[in-house]
């Protein structure tokens, strides 16, 4: 037996050693992903089919070969050994040089794409014409800087989300739910809006929903389905089903999960490439109230903003179309107050505090721009134009925010930072689940030991052990479902469950196993 | 204002602490020497593993402590003077004190073998036996662990996961066998040998061998046979931590001796956790119950003793219950299902295939009442559990409701129907 590496006071790090096939595999992984360093460095490839198909192959092939021996041949259960001794995984160097490239490419995708080999008149050079066969292949186009970022994405699901598959196949909740992200990346991100194109249709992602898809109610966009006829008719109205009734039905069932982890793509790639990074978030109380304000702010962002481009789309005169500029921004005025009202009525003692003033304020805000600008009529909304702000919108959150932090820094500060901080479309669904839905995470009886797997493990930083010692449910607005939690507990103690609402929200002491009396008078006393 | 000292910042001390905070405004001090803020002694192996740093374990965030008023002192206390009532420290330093909670915890066990104390032979309950096994294990290759409880079998996977080669002696035909049916012991201790751990049944130590500096290199078990080591992991269970009370007034036997109010045989001092035995303990319960969860509810019950004047509270644990974590299996267990039934106790036994799910239900031979569960890789439900052990729920009642119980996952594969037709199998053929 080879002699083994170990230096570590608690805190240092310890064997992580791969085995013979693991640095094959890795070597393999890396050729792949070579080819695509030349192209971008402007090797021609000669014959672009292969070189794509060998590259895509090679990274696909290395990451299996790894994670069939990572973990097959080994028991089903919880492979945690070492995360946190790995450089990788525990913040150590290579975390830092991968979170760097990670975002050194952002930065170039969305700012600098012709370093990628986007020319605006001619060809495509570089990265992006070593893609065009399988774009042309798909749609009957050539590739775009989003085209690849899209196949890579889509890859990194596929082949990262098989390796999850592999690490938690004795948790059957955790295999159907990663096929689900595979699915839905690959079909319905991925495939069905460039078939759309090659139909000459608009493109079209139903399951990227507003306001994560914050184009959705763009100028270009309903032009584009306007002018589609009927289909595209159809997709502007199942977007905004999508929002105003699917998801409120779907969360009030099943709680949020049934998107950010079982469907959305930024989620997919959280999921599946993003969970050696899951143990990352920062669980302490500071971030949470960080979180809570920097959320609600980017859907308050995004709200004004796409009231400001729908306001600057409609016309003034209700005979060309009943939904005038007036008319919408009551409207939009009206459904904001209406909504508040629902919540400070029914729902005002389950909200903290601090949770009331944001409320509060943030009506205030979105009311007094909305007047504002009404009464100064200059059709402008923060002084900007509507248009404006969405750029801002766009450069801001949808690139920034998203991409450059969201995923550049997963080895830094774990795998849920846009969908934690930032997802306007979480902040949504998780308002609803908070308030109104049949999601919660229950505790069993008094068996939890504190023992902060949970905790360490949850991507978005809720501090689970918190509510498990307590024997409290867990419902928070953040919670994406995705239950890892209740997979690496060692006592059977946490379970997803939808049940009724009554009692969902409990913020007793009512751990079992002590006299029954005893903590009932506890109880009584603590209300 | 009255000052509460607590001896012991475990769960038993802190989950007292918490609770004296709820209700009154007595000036509380936590005293440890073993670490600087209350973390879950059950999780030491994860950090070990690299599933969590030693932050992780920390239940509640630094700030918490002084939010809520609670002093944390890091000293020793070496002589309690009752009758002053006053701690010295090992640093000359005093406290006074109004209330004293006694809250140790444990040490492990060491039976007097030859070598017992030699480098590189340990047990595994404080944060320094940690930091021990970490400066134990830098060179080491194999090990061999005495005693298969449930902190040997976590010593074996912790060592496991540095690829250390595990020997594991136990007394028992199967593993934990004095706890558990010999089904379900089988199965575990097959289990623990399909990790590669080379598993001893009805073997135990003899006697430990040094090399030339004082290490150790070898361990002699009681057939005669050298097993050639560089660590030795004491895993033969735990006992009170109460030998800097030997000699005092305060009244001990195997631990310190407390009422049904916790109390000792002096005024205003407490007892509660591992260290404390019962002098009269409920009939479905043990004198001394080193576990996490007793440590809790004692906690909970002497800080309702303490805050409320004139109106003592007895300790009454309700139905028995734990769990644990074998390599990959979990367990639970709810009531008591007794390792060696006698005329009185059937078992009815089911087991799954693969050999990682497994229950085991313990009910009366006469009149078929429910006595417990012991349940492994299928989680089940504590609420329904303990309202059937309350309401005296017959085994067919349990049998027949079973899915009631269960925790797993969602998606997770039901095994209650095959679990029924198994029991009336076995009831005909019986």
């Amino acid at each position: 037996m080879s002699k083994i590496e170990h230096n570590m006071s608690l805190t240092a790090e310890a064997p992580a050693k791969l085995s013979t096939t693991q640095r094959l595999a890795s070597g393999i992984g890396l050729v792949g992903l070579f080819i695509l360093v030349l192209a971008v460095a402007n090797v021609n490839f000669p014959n672009k089919t292969l070189f794509l198909t060998l590259s895509l192959g090679l990274i696909a092939a290395g990451t299996i070969i790894f994670a069939n021996d990572l973990y097959l041949g080994k028991h089903e259960g919880i492979k945690n050994d070492g995360v946190w001794f790995k450089s990788l995984s525990g913040r150590g160097f290579w975390a830092w040089i991968l979170g760097i490239c990670l975002t050194l490419f952002y930065v170039v995708l969305y700012w600098y794409p012709q370093y990628l080999g986007l020319n605006a008149d001619g060809a495509n050079t570089g990265i992006i014409s070593l893609f065009d066969p399988l774009s042309q292949f798909i749609s009957g186009n050539p590739a775009s800087q989003w085209f690849v970022y899209g196949t890579l994405y889509t890859l990194a699901i596929l082949i990262f989300g098989y390796k999850f598959i592999l690490k938690y196949r004795n948790n059957r909740y955790e295999v159907i739910r990663t096929f689900s992200v595979m699915f839905f990346q690959l079909g319905f991100a991925f495939i069905l809006p460039e078939i759309l194109i090659r139909l000459n249709q608009p493109y079209y992602n139903p399951a990227n929903i507003w306001p994560l898809n914050y184009d959705l109610f763009t100028d270009y966009k309903i032009n584009e389905f306007l002018s589609a006829g009927n289909i595209g008719v159809i997709m502007l109205a199942f977007g905004l089903i999508s929002i105003f009734v699917i998801t409120p039905i779907l969360t009030y069932k099943y709680g949020k999960r049934w998107y950010c982890s079982w469907v959305c793509g930024c989620g997919g790639l959280a999921e599946t490439a993003g969970d050696p990074y899951r143990q990352l978030s920062n669980k302490s109380q500071y971030a949470w109230k960080i979180e809570r304000w920097v959320i609600h702010s980017v859907l308050v962002f995004v709200t004004v903003m796409t009231i400001a481009v729908l306001y600057s789309f409609l016309g003034d005169s209700a005979n060309d179309f009943w939904l005038t500029k007036d008319v919408f921004l009551w409207g939009a005025a009206g459904f904001l107050t209406f909504l508040f009202a629902v919540i400070m009525i029914f729902k005002r003692k389950e909200l903290a505090k601090d949770a009331k003033y944001g409320a509060i304020g943030y009506l205030v805000v979105i009311l007094s721009i909305i007047s504002i600008n009404y009464f100064s009529g200059n059709g402008n909304i923060f002084f900007f134009g509507g248009y404006q702000l969405r750029e801002w919108y766009g450069f801001l959150i949808g690139a920034a925010f998203s991409g450059v932090i969201g995923v550049g820094f997963y080895p830094i500060f774990g795998s849920r930072v846009w969908c934690r901080y930032g997802c306007p479309m979480a902040a949504i669904l998780g308002m609803q689940q908070r308030l109104f839905s049949r999601f919660r995470i229950t505790t069993n009886g008094g068996q939890c030991i504190s023992c902060g797997n949970c905790s360490t493990y949850c991507e978005m930083g809720i501090d689970v052990r918190a509510y498990a010692q307590k024997g409290e449910n867990i419902v928070r607005s953040s919670c994406v479902g995705c239950g890892i939690c209740s997979a690496v507990c060692p006592r059977g103690v946490l379970k997803l469950e939808n049940d009724d609402m009554g009692g969902r929200i409990n913020s007793e002491e009512v751990l079992l196993g002590n006299d029954v009396d005893l903590m009932d008078l506890v109880n009584q006393k603590s209300k | 204002m009255e000052h509460i000292v607590i001896i012991g910042n475990g769960i038993a001390g802190i989950t007292c602490a918490r609770h004296i905070r709820k209700n009154s405004d007595a000036k509380i001090t936590v005293i440890s020497a073993e670490s600087d803020y209350f973390f879950s002694r059950t999780a030491l192996m994860y950090v070990y593993m690299g599933h969590m740093k030693w932050n992780h374990l920390k239940p509640y965030e630094d700030w918490f402590w002084e939010k809520n008023r609670i002093e944390l002192k890091k000293a020793w206390v070496e002589t309690i003077y009752f009758e002053e009532k006053t701690l010295h420290f090992s640093s000359d330093e005093t406290m006074k004190y109004d209330k004293l909670v006694l809250a140790t915890g444990s040490v492990y066990n060491k039976f007097g073998w030859e070598g017992q104390d030699l480098e590189g032979v340990q047990g595994l309950v404080s944060k320094q036996d940690l930091e021990l096994l970490e400066k134990n294990t830098k060179n080491c290759k194999k090990a061999v662990i005495i005693g298969g409880g449930l902190i040997g079998v976590e010593l074996a996977e912790m060592l496991k996961t540095r690829n250390i080669e595990v020997t594991f002696l136990i007394r028992e035909e199967a593993f934990w066998h004095n706890v558990l049916p010999i089904q379900d012991a089988k199965m575990i201790s097959e289990h623990i040998k399909s990790h590669g751990v080379d598993l001893r049944e009805k073997t135990e130590l003899d006697k430990i061998v040094a090399n030339e500096n004082g290490r150790v290199k070898s361990i002699i078990t009681n057939s005669g046979e050298e097993i050639e080591c560089q660590l030795v992991g004491l895993c033969t269970g735990v006992k009170p931590n109460i030998d800097f009370l030997k000699h005092s007034a305060l009244e001990t036997d195997k631990g310190i001796l407390v009422d049904e109010f916790l109390q000792t045989n002096i005024k205003d001092v407490y007892a509660i956790g591992d260290c404390s035995q019962l002098k009269q303990p409920l009939s479905h319960r043990k004198p001394i119950e080193a576990v996490w969860y007793a440590g809790r509810m004692m906690g909970e019950t002497l800080a309702q003793t303490l805050t409320l004047t004139g109106n003592e509270i007895p300790y009454k644990p309700g139905n028995w219950f734990n769990s644990a974590k074998f390599f990959d299996i979990e367990y639970q267990t709810y009531g008591n299902v007794s390792a060696k039934p006698g005329d009185n106790e059937m078992h009815f036994h089911w087991q799954h295939k693969d050999n990682t799910k497994a229950i085991t239900i313990a009910f009366d031979a006469n009149s078929n009442k429910f006595l417990g569960i012991n349940t492994f890789g299928i989680r089940m439900r504590h609420s329904v559990f303990d309202q059937w052990l309350s309401e005296n729920r017959k085994i067919d009642h349990v049998l027949a409701n079973l899915k009631q119980a269960n925790f797993d996952p969602e998606f997770y594969t039901h095994y209650e129907k095959d679990i029924f037709k198994s029991f009336k199998e076995n009831l005909q053929k019986a």
